[in-house]
């Protein structure tokens, strides 16, 4: 059995209907209208322990509620969950030791104080022993570099130095699996470097379970080999990133620097511009390999230069999100 | 234990920054404690002999209801719990391996001792200096001072309960308002904060005494103030126990099933 098992989870909110408007306001007033939001419908997964997993959805898909629910925060309305034998919901406070939570829209930490005297309060939260609690803070103060900033009102911090010091906060009792929901949301490209460099090390280093939401592909690419992908309160797709970009990824764009013409004809060639120096080709790989491409315009062009681009890993996932219209 | 000590002890810490609030506060119970008095002098001048409680055991009791106002008051809420909820922070306290209602409870009562703490020393030091009738006197004897010591920590503990109930309910109407306000103002009658219980006619008295509220401040005050035979008052902080008890666990109770509806706000 899986370190961390989910069947069939799941949930549905009911929201108040309201129309705008004075006289439906009034109306509100006597009779409400009620409709029904599944927000995650049927999820199963599993998850190895050691693993770093990318979720990933579009707004509204229900990545949040699954993290709410695996974090023992929501009930779900049915379906089964065990994490390491541990139901979340039913065994709240023991289950909870276990596990750090980063919500990136949130903050855990004491708005008026220090970050540190947040780390205190966490301590005894946790009932963390004196001496594990000054070697893990000592050591996340190091590598979140956090020296300079762990004294300083939380209130005056920058969003990325905040982040930083709410990640530490959630590590302090070294839990064994980590939930990041949207971690580096409104981070510049540095902090942002930093926390994935973290991340990584962290996985590595304790071989802690990381399950990762984001709205950020290159998040998503540079920690997660595997992803699952969820629209509609549904698992769309759970598997390894490579496959997923090797099924999507056949259009490739390639630029050819030369002095000759190209006239080439093939059924894989979707599109030929004459550049200012070359042609741009967009090649369709299922139909032609690239090697095959190359192969045949060599033979009569005299190839100055080549640059073949990679389609970003954001249209992927924008195409399939088309495919499966969510 | 340790982490609700820590937690009440932050709140307490954080609450001892806002010094002009306090100050403020204090200018607010001189003012109110001059105008009750006034009505009550008047009252008592105007030649009525049959009173339940003489004019400078109410002018104590007053000046004790004003000092300690901001420990026993109905009125408070705390508005970062409210803000948590409303918001979604709650999230991370929904990940805590605590009890979060002792969490609760410990966070508010840190954050009204803070205020307490800041208003009631200069009020008591200034209305103990003022001339007769204004005066705020000793207490009837060393017995009832230890009572009342007693009886106002139990009034203090109650009152907490009562307050942690709030944020509890608001889990689920996501509303601040309502339901609590109606609450708030019942009980705040109730209580004698206002009128002293002893000036209640009947069946006021005889509805509030199967309430909590009277139990918060007006038993330790008028104790203090010797109002109230000593044996009566031992039997009185007893039901205040039992009101006790009886507030922290309905809070238990619905925190608990709130939390199995609670549904976090965004994201």
């Amino acid at each position: 059995m899986s370190f961390i098992e989910v069947k069939q989870i799941s949930k549905t909110f009911r929201l108040v209907k309201k129309k705008s408007g004075l006289k439906e306001a009034f109306k509100s007033f006597f009779k409400r209208d009620y409709f029904y939001v599944n927000a995650v419908n049927d999820i199963s997964f599993s998850i190895d322990k050691g693993e770093i997993v990318g979720y990933i959805g579009p707004n509204g898909a229900g990545k949040s509620t699954t993290i709410k629910i695996l974090s023992g925060i929501l009930v779900p309305d049915s379906g089964d969950c065990k994490v390491d034998g541990i139901t979340p919901w039913k065994q709240r406070k023991e289950y909870v030791k276990k596990i750090g939570v980063v919500f990136g829209q949130r903050s855990q930490l004491w708005w008026d104080i220090p970050a540190e005297d947040t780390f205190d309060l966490l301590k005894d939260i946790y009932d963390i022993p004196e001496k594990e609690y000054q070697d893990t803070k000592r050591e996340l103060i190091e590598k979140l570099n956090l020296a300079d900033i762990i004294n300083i009102p939380v209130r005056q911090l920058s969003l990325g130095q905040r982040m930083r010091c709410e990640i530490a906060a959630s590590l302090l009792h070294n839990p064994e699996i980590l939930f990041l929901d949207e971690p580096t949301i409104g981070l510049d490209a540095v902090s942002k470097q930093l926390v994935r460099d973290f991340i990584k090390r962290l996985n590595k280093e304790k071989h802690t379970t990381i399950i990762l939401t984001s709205h950020d592909m290159a998040d998503i690419t540079s920690l997660a080999k595997r992803i699952i992908l969820i629209g509609k309160g549904q698992v769309l797709y759970d598997g390894s990133l490579r496959t997923l970009k090797n099924q999507y990824e056949t259009n490739r764009l390639i630029h050819i620097k030369t002095k000759d013409k190209i006239t080439i004809r093939n059924k894989g060639i979707l599109n030929k511009i004459k550049a200012k120096d070359g042609y741009d080709i967009l090649l369709n790989t299922k139909e032609l390999s690239i090697s095959e491409f190359l192969n045949r315009i060599s033979r009569n062009v005299i190839i100055e230069d080549i640059d073949i681009e990679n389609e970003s890993i954001d249209q992927i996932i924008v195409k399939l999100y088309e495919d499966y219209q969510i | 234990m340790r982490a609700y000590y820590s937690y009440f002890k932050l709140k307490f810490i954080s609450g001892l920054q806002y010094r002009s609030a306090a100050l403020a506060g204090i200018a607010t119970q001189f003012f109110f404690g001059f105008v009750y008095i006034m009505v009550y002098v008047a009252f008592y001048e105007s030649g009525s002999s049959n009173v339940p409680m003489n004019i400078s055991q109410l002018i104590t009791y007053v000046w004790l209801n004003q000092s300690f106002f901001a420990l026993i008051n109905q009125f408070y809420k705390d508005q970062e719990l409210f803000q948590l909820i409303r918001t979604g922070n709650i999230s991370y306290e929904l990940s805590r391996p605590k009890n979060m209602y002792f969490l609760w409870y410990f966070k508010i009562l840190g954050q009204r001792l803070a205020n307490v703490v800041m208003r009631f020393f200069p009020l008591l030091i200034v209305t103990v200096l003022l001339p007769e009738p204004y005066k705020f006197s000793a207490p009837s004897s060393l017995l009832s001072f230890g009572l009342f010591i007693l009886s106002l920590f139990i009034g203090t503990l109650l009152v907490t309960a009562i307050s942690t109930l709030y944020p509890i309910l608001m889990l689920l109407t996501m509303n601040e308002k309502g339901v609590v306000n109606i609450v708030v103002v019942i009980a705040d009658l109730l209580s004698g904060v206002g009128i002293p219980i002893v000036f209640f006619p009947n069946f006021l008295k005889v509805i509030s005494s199967y309430l909590p509220f009277q139990y918060i401040s007006d038993l330790p005050f008028r104790i203090y103030v010797g109002n109230i035979l000593l044996q009566e008052g031992i039997h009185n902080i007893f039901i205040q126990l039992f009101w006790l008890i009886i507030m922290i666990i309905l809070g238990l109770i619905l925190m608990k099933k709130n939390l199995k509806r609670v549904v976090v706000q965004g994201g």
